[in-house]
């Protein structure tokens, strides 16, 4: 249905073979090389790719990768839907997925939070789904609250229809200047960034989920949508139990987020969510694999939020594996372990690899967690009685074990 | 133990000036008194509360250019820091609370934002972002071993004559003029995460033995694995 100049065609072509060559040589799932070999050849690709499509950009701190398969498959009740599956969620992912469908009418795009003003420029996106803002990676991620004020200048003067989570106060701000916002109360966990206003600086005050500037007005929003424990409300108050596969509170706040995207474009609650349960794990998210009788459940988490996040899925009568890189995509500082509550390991037998586990080592230490050190992931796992552990690692510790175990999907 | 024989720590402004895991600070400082038997009891001061004047170890953190003006012109109006500070306590300032302390520091646009003046400082922005790990000698005179922890900041640091540099940079940006950090009396300024004192318990243990008098030693090994590794890791063979 895109009908690319001829230019633009080569270049999208091209793209595509880079990213079989990258796939069939084992470096990687070929998302990001296609879309940077392509946009190399012709900048305004991603424009022309995205021309026609109806296009829904999904950007957080966390969640982005897994509350963009869920809106795929949702998305999937009315057509073909091209999407960057894969996390590869800068403007050349983009290019890769959207040339890789060339047809589809539909397009799902995880977004960069930086490179969210860009690409909503770029691709004139009409739906942006927006869930959460933590501090992350901070030796080369925007500091948050100029992220947040971005937000604000890209979503002003477009008729931009945003879904935003209103329970988190610096995500609420950066949606308020967009001409319609539809609010989720998705809820907030981690709650370290956003003790003052992001209008004026002055404190919040909260009670329960509400929230409010003791100094100005702003404060939260109606929502139109909530999740209640394992329950979403839709916006005529009804009840629907989500009973999804993909475990946690977080998951169930991001399948809320992604009814209320679904229902954006059109799919009811009805049609929606049933998509959304046959949904089981995302790039290797909550996969179990499994060696020599051991099952190990993979949580990756990489920063202070998604650590809390996947504390609380981790089943706490399980062993626990820890694995911590601070390779580029992590970040090479690796202070925020300092950020995070390990208290709630104690009483589990908990043990520390990566090629930074003597940083988390001490980490532990001081928290007064005992633990055992590990040289590799496979020491770690052998140590293991057979039966299932639960695994949390970081960006680049996370993908070497899944390679380990054939890029485990 | 009561109250008031315990090691008071106070944290200034954790809802402003906290966002690169300089809470470790505060748990290193806790953990290794209490391991000497020295009950700590620590304030989290938000930053529409007073400071209070009585506590013994004062910190205050990093973050982003609008908290840190934030946290400065609340500082001045509060004045519980000045008075804490006059009456003897100890300070811990790392990154943006390093500036803060100084007459000036750059804000969002670079523009000179006045500071809190209780160090002989002033900063202002530099040409580049500061961003890695960071290995410095300490000032003879404090006897503390090699420093090291990572950096990530845009400031350049002006030191005064009321001031002395707290090292010399082996390794890193610092201050600027190949020095990080500075010191007088028992007030301590440094660009350094790592946490500062995950990585350096050497310098948490002058810090409370300026509180407490002297220490007995501890097992450091878990801290001694990572520093070599970090060393290692960026000096030259
Ligand atoms: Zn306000």
């Amino acid at each position: 249905m895109t009908q690319l100049p001829l230019r633009a065609q080569l270049a999208s072509a091209l793209g595509r073979s880079a990213a079989t060559l990258s796939r069939m040589t084992g470096r990687g799932d070929g998302s990001v090389i296609g879309g940077r070999v392509g946009l190399l050849l012709e900048p305004d690709l991603l424009r022309k790719l995205a021309r026609d499509r109806k296009l829904a950009l999904i950007s957080a701190t966390n969640g982005k990768t897994t509350t963009t398969r869920l809106v795929t498959s949702a998305l999937l009740e009315l057509g073909e839907v091209a999407t960057n599956a894969f996390g590869a969620n800068m403007p050349a992912g983009h290019v890769s997925a959207l040339s890789q469908h060339k047809g589809a009418p539909y397009g799902v795009l995880e977004v960069d939070e930086k490179y969210l003003p860009e690409v909503l420029d770029t691709t004139g996106a009409g739906v942006v789904c927006l869930m959460n803002l933590s501090r992350d990676q901070m030796d080369r991620a925007a500091e948050i609250w100029l992220l947040a004020q971005k937000w604000r200048r890209a979503l002003s003067g477009k008729p931009t229809h945003v879904i935003a989570n209103c329970d988190d106060p610096l995500v609420t701000w950066g949606a308020s200047t967009a001409a319609k916002v539809t609010w989720v109360a998705g809820g907030q966990r981690w709650k370290e960034d956003s003790w003052c206003c992001p209008e004026c600086g002055g404190p919040l005050d909260r009670k329960d989920a509400d929230w409010a500037c003791r100094e100005c007005t702003f404060h939260r929003p109606e929502p139109q949508w909530a999740v209640d424990d394992d329950v979403a409300i839709d916006p005529n108050g009804e009840r629907w139990l989500l009973d999804i596969q993909l475990p946690g509170a977080a998951n169930r706040s991001n399948a809320v987020m992604a009814l209320a995207v679904a229902d954006a474009f059109g799919v009811p609650v009805e049609r929606a969510l049933p998509r959304l349960r046959e949904v089981t794990s995302v790039a290797g998210r909550y996969t179990t694999v499994e060696r020599d009788g051991r099952y190990a459940r993979l949580l990756l988490s990489k920063n202070p939020a998604g650590w809390l996040e996947a504390f609380d899925v981790a089943d706490p009568q399980l062993p626990i594996i820890l694995a911590v890189n601070a390779q580029g995509p992590d970040g090479r500082d690796t202070s925020w372990l300092w950020d995070v509550d390990y208290r709630i390991l104690r009483g589990r037998p908990v043990f520390v690899t990566g090629q930074r586990r003597l940083d988390l080592a001490l980490r532990l230490d001081v928290a007064d967690v005992p633990f055992m050190l590990c040289d590799t992931f496979n020491e770690a796992l052998a140590m293991q009685p057979p039966g299932r552990v639960d695994v949390i690692a970081n960006y680049t510790a996370f993908q070497q074990i899944r390679s380990e175990f054939g890029r485990a999907v | 133990m009561p109250s008031d024989s315990a090691l008071r720590i106070v944290w200034i402004y954790p809802d402003l000036l906290s966002t690169y895991g300089d809470q470790g600070n505060v748990l290193v400082l806790e953990r290794r008194a209490r391991l000497r038997g020295i009950d700590t009891e620590t304030v989290h001061v938000r930053s529409a509360d007073p400071v209070p004047e009585t506590g013994d170890l004062y910190l205050i953190g990093g973050g982003e250019d609008r908290p840190q003006i934030l946290a400065a012109e609340r500082l001045r109006r509060d004045g519980g820091l000045h008075r804490a500070i006059a009456g003897g306590a100890v300070l811990l300032a790392v990154c943006a609370g390093y500036q803060i302390m100084g007459s000036t520091f750059g804000g969002e646009e670079g523009q000179p934002v006045d500071g809190i003046g209780l160090l002989d400082i002033s900063s202002s922005r530099g040409p580049a972002r500061a961003v890695g790990e960071l290995v410095a000698e300490v000032d003879a005179a404090l006897n503390l071993p090699t420093l090291t922890g990572f950096e990530n900041h845009m400031g350049v640091t002006h030191l005064g004559p009321g001031v002395k540099p707290l090292s010399k940079t082996l390794v890193g940006i610092g201050n600027g003029d190949g020095f990080e950090g500075c010191y007088t009396g028992h007030v301590v300024g440094t660009y350094l995460h790592g946490p500062a004192l995950a990585r350096n318990p050497a310098l948490a243990d002058l810090l409370l033995s300026w509180c407490a008098g002297d220490l007995a030693p501890l097992d450091d090994s878990r801290y001694e694995a990572l520093r070599q590794e970090r060393l290692a890791a960026v000096l030259p063979d």
